[in-house]
């Protein structure tokens, strides 16, 4: 890849885990004010459970997260 | 002043050795063949060297020479034949019981999200006894100290000896480690830097944070969960092992130390106790990932034949976990102290701000 094209943040969605966020970009709340990283590379919550969201904090272990397969979600 | 944290020998190899470390390096001596004769003579009789006091004491202030910070010595002696012959010799019975006791697997394909699954299977299936638990629900403010003490003779150099394998390392597996390293070491801000944040929860407690100044109340088996990882940092045939290491490290880090944040909490102390824990809650759920895929998962793919120690060394690390956790549980249900000295009962109104050296080191 060209490095002058090369995308300013890249999101890996880990298998069964969250979103493992690299590069330059913005965490912000939902009224646009900036959310306190303290490191580089940050891992958002995407199973739910975590008790530092939007950080993932490795609950989705303990609650066997899946991100395989079709949704669970049933239709009422 | 040669030997500051006055360490107390536990056997005729560490004492010869501290014998040996006061005199100067390169000279051949009556005393350095002694010491490598006492070298021979244990390993050859030792029973168990993963909680033999004397080898692994030994084997700790071998690896102090390249760490610095344990004793006063002439630096020189880091690499003079007498203590590289010793530590090889060491390193090599001390491998072979690890490599007897931990069962070889069966492996998949080494590919990179393969062998992450593997690594989080393994460390999910780990059934090693709940040190955290513990800590979160029933620890006393002693065990909570003791818990601290074995802590700090890996924590007060925390990372280091993974950043060995770093120059031992290629391409996209070398990104991934100083990706995480960098991390481990503050991303550039100094007060961050974890062994820092660990220091400040020791001084926070009460306890010195000078490197060494509990060697001599810690047993064996801790020694030898920390001197595992500096012969695996340390051997670059072993970059396998200790990639593998880190990744199981990692991957046991994050949930155990939401409870420890949570029991040092029910003990009553602040932030200034709890920020390590904290910290390592949000970080090792990143460090993990880098460490699962990026890390073992691209060094098993370039390297194909490292696999096995990739896998070799998480169970090594688990197994090891396994044994301190346990050592600790043992002796705090049978209401003894997990350290070889207790230290000086803790004063209930030591000054949790910033005292220094309040509990001292028998």
């Amino acid at each position: 890849m060209d490095p002058s094209n090369a995308p300013s943040a890249s999101i890996v969605a880990c298998p069964n885990g969250p979103l493992l966020v690299r590069g330059d970009f913005e965490l912000v709340t939902g009224t646009g004010e900036e959310i306190p990283r303290m490191r580089k590379t940050i891992a958002l919550c995407r199973c739910g459970a975590s008790t530092i969201k939007p950080f993932c904090d490795g609950t989705h272990k303990l609650t066997k997260f899946s991100t395989e397969g079709p949704s669970t979600i049933q239709e009422a | 002043m040669r030997n500051p944290a006055l360490l107390d020998s536990r056997g005729p190899v560490s004492a010869a050795l501290f014998a040996v470390l006061e005199e100067a390096p390169g000279g051949g001596s009556d005393q350095g063949e002694a010491f490598l004769s006492q070298v021979a003579n244990a390993v050859e009789d030792v029973s168990d060297i993963l909680i033999d006091e004397d080898l692994q004491l030994t084997l700790t202030t071998l690896y102090g020479l390249h760490y610095g910070e344990i004793g006063d010595w002439d630096p020189r002696w880091e690499w003079q034949p007498e203590t590289i012959r010793a530590r090889l010799r060491i390193e090599e019975a001390f491998e072979a019981a690890l490599r007897e006791r931990i069962p070889v697997l069966d492996l998949p394909q080494p590919e990179a999200e393969t062998v992450a699954t593997k690594l989080f299977h393994l460390t999910a299936e780990d059934s090693g006894p709940s040190l955290s638990k513990y800590l979160a629900r029933e620890a006393t403010d002693t065990q909570a100290v003791e818990f601290i003490i074995h802590k700090s003779i890996y924590t007060l150099k925390e990372a280091d000896p993974h950043s060995w394998a770093i120059p031992r390392l290629r391409g996209r597996a070398k990104a991934a480690l100083v990706e995480i390293q960098a991390d481990e070491y503050g991303g550039g801000r100094p007060e961050h830097v974890h062994a820092t944040i660990f220091a400040g929860t020791m001084r926070a407690m009460g306890l010195s944070d000078q490197y060494a100044y509990y060697l001599n109340n810690v047993p064996a088996v801790t020694l030898a969960a920390f001197n595992m990882m500096s012969m695996f940092g340390l051997n670059r045939r072993l970059r396998g092992a200790i990639v593998g290491h880190l990744a199981a490290f990692e991957m046991t880090s994050s949930i155990p130390n939401r409870f420890y944040g949570n029991g040092f909490r029910r003990l009553g102390y602040d932030e200034k106790v709890t920020w390590y824990f904290d910290e390592h809650v949000e970080a090792d759920a990143v460090h993990e990932q880098i460490a699962g895929r990026d890390l073992a998962g691209s060094l098993a793919e370039d390297e194909p034949e490292l696999f096995p120690d990739i896998i070799f060394g998480a169970q090594a690390c688990l197994y090891l976990d396994g044994l301190t956790g346990s050592h600790m549980l043992t002796a705090w249900n049978s209401g003894t102290s997990s350290l070889r000295h207790p230290l000086d009962p803790v004063d209930p109104f030591r000054d949790l701000s910033e005292s220094r050296i309040t509990h001292g080191s028998k």
